[in-house]
């Protein structure tokens, strides 16, 4: 394809990482015509977006798309970002996906009874359209960043890499999920002096009774649990990510931190003449993690326990509670105290190329567990899109199913092709 | 959790509430609340603050009834003391939403409460109000809240409780985290 050039053809894919790659496997085997595009390679933002000592929240036995097992060795270890990357290149030649690399899609707008996807190489018109650009594809800052003082240096965990690219001097982390943990340890390793500001979070183990606790999330069947089971899907979906690092056997958690002499401060509620100011709700938002923590150990103990494979696997623990300093300080100074502030505040998706109304009032995308409201088109790999996997490499297969299923009906009904072809 | 399918009755109506949470969030404007407090001085420490209206639901609200609060310093202070300081309001209101919290979130989970308790306590330098010290600030070190419940429930569920409660709690909110705070005058 080139810029100028017309393609057709069923159905665009747009984003070649897991949950893409997925797709096209499944709409494959269906004898579904397709192309995946990419504005970079596959996993572009593995590439591209990754701090250097980043791993896999999942060990690597979890890893699997359609067909697809991991292959490796190292069963119980976890991929860096580079063997994401490979993992999805061998899922790519082994399933023969169909990739256009370095396209860039500019719209989707509604063309006939398809839509009309325009890219930076040419236009392609098609039945259906998948959106597996994921949940991430833009860095989150909170409006709040504006008052930041000019001095400090800032940036999002997005653009971070390694302690090195910092200035000397303290660190303030914004967010208490994994990356905000994780960038904390390695912040405070490189000798630079570490505030962390942790709001809501979730707490959990690296291992619990000998096992890896995404062991436990997969074979009790937490992480295939349905979005439609909850009883407030909208925040099921904002749960934050919980506090892990791929690392065997090593629990981060608050308390680590504390005791390796990271400074653990409440939510970063606003910026006042150069001062961050921290709420006072640390106390809370820790007893919150710490309750929900006991909550999920002992659904996984009642489940051990009533599966039987309870005399296979360790005894039952309870962990420490957050040790919270309640003289935490409530305010910091930027301008005197800080050199540099990392964002570790997330991600959200990026619709901004849609030209179809499937946005709500909040921007965000209509859609009932990823059949969006206008027909034809689809979406996956958000968090908790259908199931609680659905956003980790291992959830992708299941989800590409039934959508692939949904679309493959979809295609049924409304006719060959060719027709629409015949049309131009 | 106990899940009790009838016969919970802390006196919450989480119907209602559950209802307006659905209704409000289809119409984000009627959810846009403001409240009002008129206050007037009557001598030396001593004010009377009334609350009547408030607007919400998109029009103006009024209480049943208007209800009126005293505010004074105690005799040490040598004030009169007609009324609670103010300092101890902000705690009132602190317990008040809180509880309030407390017995919502429990009849949401069917527990139902048989006593709550809450025991406040905020310590203070006055060497801040009083301009003595300039590094020690005017308003609480800290809080502590205790609570005390009795319910058909866990420890571990009555936790749970008081820990949901902090987390929708407009007053916690208030007090955890900076407000912009605008006082304008005019000459009567």
């Amino acid at each position: 394809m080139f810029p100028g050039q017309v393609g057709v053809i069923d159905v665009v894919v747009i984003g070649a990482g897991h949950s893409g790659l997925a797709m096209s496997r499944v709409l494959g085997e269906r004898g579904i015509e397709h192309v995946v595009l990419d504005r970079g390679q596959v996993g572009n933002s593995w590439r591209t977006e990754r701090w250097d000592s980043l791993r896999l929240l999942t060990p690597n036995w979890m890893s699997r798309l359609p067909g697809y097992a991991y292959r490796g060795d190292d069963p119980d270890g976890y991929m860096s970002s580079q063997q994401v990357l490979e993992f999805l290149e061998n899922y790519r030649n082994w399933a023969s996906v169909p990739v256009t690399s370095d396209t860039l899609v500019t719209s989707v707008a509604a063309d006939g009874s398809g839509y009309r996807v325009a890219t930076s190489r040419g236009v392609w018109l098609c039945r259906a359209v998948v959106l597996a650009t994921g949940g991430f594809s833009q860095s989150f800052v909170p409006r709040i960043a504006e008052g930041m003082p000019r001095g400090v240096q800032q940036l999002h965990s997005r653009d971070y890499r390694n302690p090195e690219q910092l200035a000397k001097g303290r660190v303030l982390i914004v967010g208490g999920s994994a990356t905000g943990l994780q960038l904390a340890q390695e912040v405070h390793g490189s000798g630079r002096p570490v505030t962390l500001a942790v709001g809501e979070h979730v707490r959990m183990p690296r291992v619990y009774r000998g096992r890896d606790i995404q062991w436990w999330l997969l074979a009790s069947g937490l992480l295939d649990r349905r979005i439609q089971e909850e009883e407030d899907p909208e925040r099921a979906r904002r749960v934050p990510s919980p506090q892990l690092t791929g690392t065997s056997g090593v629990t981060l958690d608050l308390n680590l931190l504390r005791d390796q002499g990271v400074e653990i401060v409440g939510r970063l509620a606003g910026i006042r003449d150069g001062h961050a100011q921290f709420s006072g709700s640390l106390w809370n938002t820790c007893m919150l993690a710490d309750l929900k923590l006991n909550r999920l150990l002992s659904a996984i103990d009642q489940w051990a326990a009533r599966t039987g494979c309870a005399p296979h696997v360790g005894p039952p623990v309870r962990y420490a509670p957050s040790a919270v300093d309640d003289r935490a300080r409530l305010s910091l100074d930027l301008e005197e105290e800080v050199a540099t502030v990392i964002w570790a505040t997330g991600f959200r998706p990026d619709y901004s190329f849609l030209e179809v109304p499937v946005l709500d009032h909040k921007g965000r995308l209509k859609h009932d567990r990823g059949v969006i409201s206008e027909p034809g088109l689809y979406v996956l790999g958000l968090p908790y899109l259908r199931r609680r996997k659905s956003s980790f490499i291992h959830g992708a297969e299941d989800d590409a199913r039934e959508l692939g299923a949904h679309l493959a009906d979809f295609l049924a009904s409304v006719g060959s092709r060719l027709r629409f072809a015949a049309r131009l | 959790m106990t899940t009790q399918s009838v016969s919970v009755e802390n006196g919450v109506n989480v119907a209602a509430l559950l209802g307006a949470r659905e209704a409000l969030s289809q119409a984000p404007e009627a959810a846009r609340f403001k409240w009002r407090a008129t206050s007037k001085w009557l001598k030396g420490t001593h004010s009377r603050a009334t609350v009547e209206g408030f607007f919400g639901l998109g029009g103006e609200q009024t209480h049943r009834q208007p209800f009126q609060f005293d505010s004074d310093h105690p005799e040490i202070f040598a004030a009169e003391d007609n009324g609670a300081a103010p300092v101890e309001l902000v705690l009132v209101a602190l317990a008040g939403c809180l509880t309030a919290g407390v017995a919502a979130v429990a009849q949401k989970r069917s527990i139902q409460l048989k006593s709550v308790s809450a025991t406040i306590e905020a310590p203070m330098d006055l060497q801040g109000i009083l301009g003595i010290d300039p590094n020690v600030r005017n308003g609480f070190d800290r809080i502590k809240v205790h609570y005390e419940i009795d319910a058909d429930a866990s420890a571990e569920e009555i936790a749970a409780l008081v820990a949901q409660s902090q987390k929708r709690s407009a007053v916690f909110d208030a007090i955890t985290n900076p407000t912009e705070v605008a006082v304008t005058t005019s000459k009567a």
